[in-house]
């Protein structure tokens, strides 16, 4: 992960900033420059809420070279109560107990390294709620 | 009059018992636990460090201090285990918990005082009034040794601190720092594992300067161990802590609330200041609260607090220390504990 | 705008075929498709590949192989859109011949995956790399997460997935040209280790090399070449969110249908008149999605197909005769042509084993990275 492009990524996976189209209300997150729903221009910033919901999920038993030690892990795809949805790893649990429906919370975890002497990559991870 | 306004604390959900670690070695368990009074610690995961750690302990310090992060001047993180050699963690830190870009910060380490240093110059700047709001935070993630008596204990988590004027939840009455240089406990550049000086670290080190800095204060504030509520003293290992506060004239009472040592393991820069967040949690009004650091190397800062009306207020806006140790949490093997603290020698 | 068929074909065997380089395949194809159609020469063509620059480190396919081919000075390009390069490059092909550009075209599909490349970390590349690939997703991950939405959704049992597995096996143990020659069980395909839940390893299609291609020329002048051309009557593609998270319905595939709808609108058919079809099937879930989104089965219904036999040679609608991707094996630049050719041979009556009684209209659905691109082809016997 390059530098330039970790550090204009910060706001978005450090602070969960998402854009709200001001013409029809969808949620994007990341922000857009075009609402995908109605193509409107004006986007206003927000920041989402820390908790969603599990739309779908699955856990990796082969995963990508980067994430070797991790696997087994659960991935799934989270809505957040702003409707914004986003992909990510749910921890702290057993992880064929991630299931669509569950509710979770959204931590500050470090996500990747970028092998020995990369940079640190953080973001957001689900873990359910108790 | 400054103090601190907020506060919070986080605790990693993954432990292993100290039976576990033994069993790997071949010891006896029960002659380990008795020895070190340990029962089992945290373990960080692979997507945790100092900064998820300061992250999680610095959002509920917010929280707690029901104040807009952009006005906190100052985030100061001890740790001896900052996740870069050379780039800040309090950076990181700041970004995700919206500080900035107008603030000051800079990362601390002294062993396991790191964290009360950066509460000492949080506080020290708002004393001054260079800032409204600072925030300290100790939080580490160290690494025992493998078959090392340090196994047993070094674990994972943190506690941060907002200070302040308005809002104080917990005034600082005084401060005292006794520090020398004794080399008891150290790592050099570039080594994987620290190394220590056995029973040197005892002694001559670590009751040496938690003694001196805790009667010193006593003295400075003309008070007695019995007007206290709560103490809480540096927590290696089971034992020590139990017995400082006993020589400076403390009862169990006032120590057991503070001494977390047992399930959380010593989390070497948070060790004391998540011991003062589970004392925060449930202190009342007026309480008095005596905190003492020690740090390797060496050195302790201790602190008098007393806990104000508006206390009672914040302790249930953010999670409390004691549900974070009892609540869910997962039990690792010791394979899978050296996994995640990168024992293992991998391809890379 | 003038009608165009296909007048040869040729391919490689897929599989792992250590002794053919990327370019050594590509003219194994290439040539073999000039034989059939015995023609001499051509006017362009287009190279479709997924990454020739990830898997071998070779960028700028277009001219490679056309100087490979001895042909050096046509016009020829590379397109991508992930696994359906193949069929972009036919849908290329096609449009350049039917605007009236080029008489003779080719449309080759390669990729050479075994040469030592990370393939999980390149195949991640079809993926959303901002928002999927960056937390630790794989491919396999993706199509499981579409798999137990549909699950949840529809109540489609991990048998239903094994039975695809196990259908598409049975009919590529009749083509000489599949990876794998052996048929499987449900029991084989239910025990194999777990790639990513609730995917199994026998649910999932293999790392493949091969190439494949297709010469096109007008339907008019298509008698110079062959007394069996196949007419190209539907073309069409549709993208759809690149991110499963951007997805209304994680489990269904729009691009499908829109690519379906506008071949079956340019074709003047509907999908029940379709007799025989290859559809992407990247993993078994894929094909119960594709199969919906085409039309041949209402949404939600796509699990059972295999099981009942829907779907099998002598059913209602032959789905992927060739074994799909899971048996025929997925060299993923070369499946959307090498769709188009097991069609072409369905329809030319040299199917051999594999052959659908009176096959007189076929259906080639090619897809790209979780369902982001897709692009279909209806083919007409002449």
């Amino acid at each position: 992960m390059p530098s330039p492009r970790y550090t204009r990524e910060i706001p978005s996976r450090y602070r969960l900033e998402a854009g709200r189209c001001k013409g029809c209300g969808k949620v994007n997150y990341p922000a857009r420059l075009i609402c995908p729903s109605c193509r409107g221009e004006e986007i206003e910033k927000l920041n989402l809420s820390p908790q969603g919901t599990v739309i779908t999920s699955t856990v990796i038993h082969v995963p990508p070279a980067d994430f070797l030690m991790e696997a087994p892990y659960a991935m799934a795809v989270v809505e957040t109560p702003e409707g914004a949805r986003f992909m990510t790893q749910v921890v702290d649990c057993e992880p064929s107990t991630v299931l669509p429906g569950m509710e979770v919370s959204l931590e500050f975890r470090l996500i990747r390294k970028e092998g020995k002497s990369g940079i640190l990559c953080y973001g957001h991870k689900a873990v359910p709620v108790a | 009059m400054a103090g601190i306004v907020g506060y919070g604390a986080y605790i990693p959900r993954k432990r292993i018992k100290a039976d576990e670690i033994a069993r790997q070695w071949g010891k006896n368990p029960e002659t380990i636990k008795r020895g070190l009074l340990l029962q089992e610690k945290s373990v960080p995961g692979f997507d945790e460090d100092t900064i998820t750690i300061s992250v999680a302990a610095g959002r509920s310090a917010i929280a707690r201090a029901g104040i807009d992060p952009q006005k906190i001047g100052a985030l100061y993180i001890g740790s001896e285990s900052h996740p870069y050699a050379v780039k800040p963690s309090g950076t990181v830190a700041a970004e995700a918990l919206g500080i900035g870009p107008e603030v000051h910060i800079a990362d601390f380490e002294f062993a396991c005082k790191a964290g009360t240093e950066a509460m000492f110059v949080a506080l020290g700047l708002v004393e001054a009034g260079r800032v409204d709001y600072a925030m300290g935070i100790g939080a580490d993630t160290s690494q025992g040794a493998p078959d090392d008596a340090l196994e047993f204990s070094a674990s994972a988590g943190g506690a941060a601190f907002v200070f302040g004027r308005d809002g104080i939840v917990a005034e600082v009455v005084e401060t005292y720092s006794y520090t020398s240089d004794t080399a008891d406990f150290w790592r050099r550049e570039g080594e994987f594992y620290p190394r220590h000086g056995g029973r040197f670290t005892g002694e001559p080190a670590y009751f040496k300067h938690v003694l001196a800095a805790s009667r010193a204060i006593l003295e400075k504030t003309g008070l007695k161990a019995e007007d206290f509520a709560y103490a809480v003293f540096h927590m290696p290992n089971g034992k020590f802590p139990l017995s400082a506060g006993k020589q400076l004239g403390f009862k169990k009472e006032q120590l057991e609330t503070g001494w977390i040592v047992p399930t959380m393991g010593n989390t070497y820069s948070g060790s004391s200041p998540t011991g003062l967040a589970a004392i925060l949690d449930v202190a009342k009004p007026d309480d008095l609260i005596l905190i003492t650091s020690f740090g390797s190397g060496a050195g302790s800062d201790s602190f008098v607090l007393k806990a104000t009306k508006r206390l009672p207020e914040v302790q249930g806006l953010a999670p409390t220390v004691r549900s974070m140790l009892d609540g869910p949490r997962q039990y690792m093997t010791y394979g899978e504990y050296a996994k995640f603290r990168e024992k293992i020698i991998v391809n890379e | 705008m003038r009608e165009v068929a296909i007048i040869g074909a040729g391919m490689t065997r897929f599989g792992e075929l250590w002794n053919q380089s990327l370019r050594q395949m590509f003219v194994e194809a290439a040539a073999e498709a000039l034989n059939d159609a015995g023609a001499d020469r051509i006017d362009s063509m287009y190279v479709g590949c997924m990454s020739g620059g990830q898997f071998t480190g070779q960028e700028h396919l277009g001219p490679l192989m056309a100087d490979q081919f001895g042909m050096a000075g046509v016009a020829s390009v590379h397109v991508e859109s992930a696994c359906a390069s193949g069929g972009v490059a036919l849908r290329q092909a096609f449009i350049e011949v039917a605007s009236g550009m080029s008489d003779l075209v080719l449309a080759v599909g390669i990729e050479k995956m075994t040469d030592g490349a990370d393939v999980t970390n390149v195949l991640a590349t079809a993926a959303d790399q901002e928002l999927e690939v960056y937390y630790g997703v794989t491919f396999p991950g993706l199509y499981a997460m579409i798999a137990r939405a549909h699950m949840q959704a529809y109540g489609t049992t991990e048998e239903d997935l094994a039975w695809v597995s196990v259908k598409n096996h049975r009919h590529g143990a009749k083509n000489e040209k599949a990876q794998f020659p052996s048929e499987f069980t449900v029991e084989q395909v239910m025990s194999s280790s777990m790639v990513a839940e609730p995917l199994r390893l026998l649910h999932c299609s293999p790392v493949s090399d091969g190439a494949a291609a297709v010469l096109l020329c007008p339907l008019d002048q298509a008698k110079d070449y062959t007394d069996k051309p196949v007419k190209i009557v539907g073309s069409s593609l549709a993208t759809g969110s690149l991110a499963l998270a951007d997805r209304e319905d994680p489990a269904f595939l729009d691009s499908v249908q829109k690519s379906g709808e506008g071949a079956y609108k340019m074709a003047g058919v509907g999908p029940r008149d379709i007799q025989v079809a290859e559809v992407h099937d990247c993993f078994s879930i894929a094909e119960i999605c594709c199969i919906e989104a085409l039309g041949f089965v209402e949404r939600g219904k796509g699990g059972p197909a295999a099981r009942e036999g829907f779907t099998a040679i002598g059913g209602c609608i032959p789905v992927n005769t060739s074994g799909g991707l899971k048996a025929k094996g997925h060299p993923v630049g070369a499946t959307g042509v090498a769709q188009a050719i097991e069609i072409f041979r369905q329809l030319r009556g040299e199917a051999g084993a594999r052959q659908v009684e009176n096959a007189r209209l076929g259906l080639a659905q090619n897809m790209g990275g979780s369902g982001a691109s897709s692009v279909v082809h209806i083919f007409q016997g002449v």
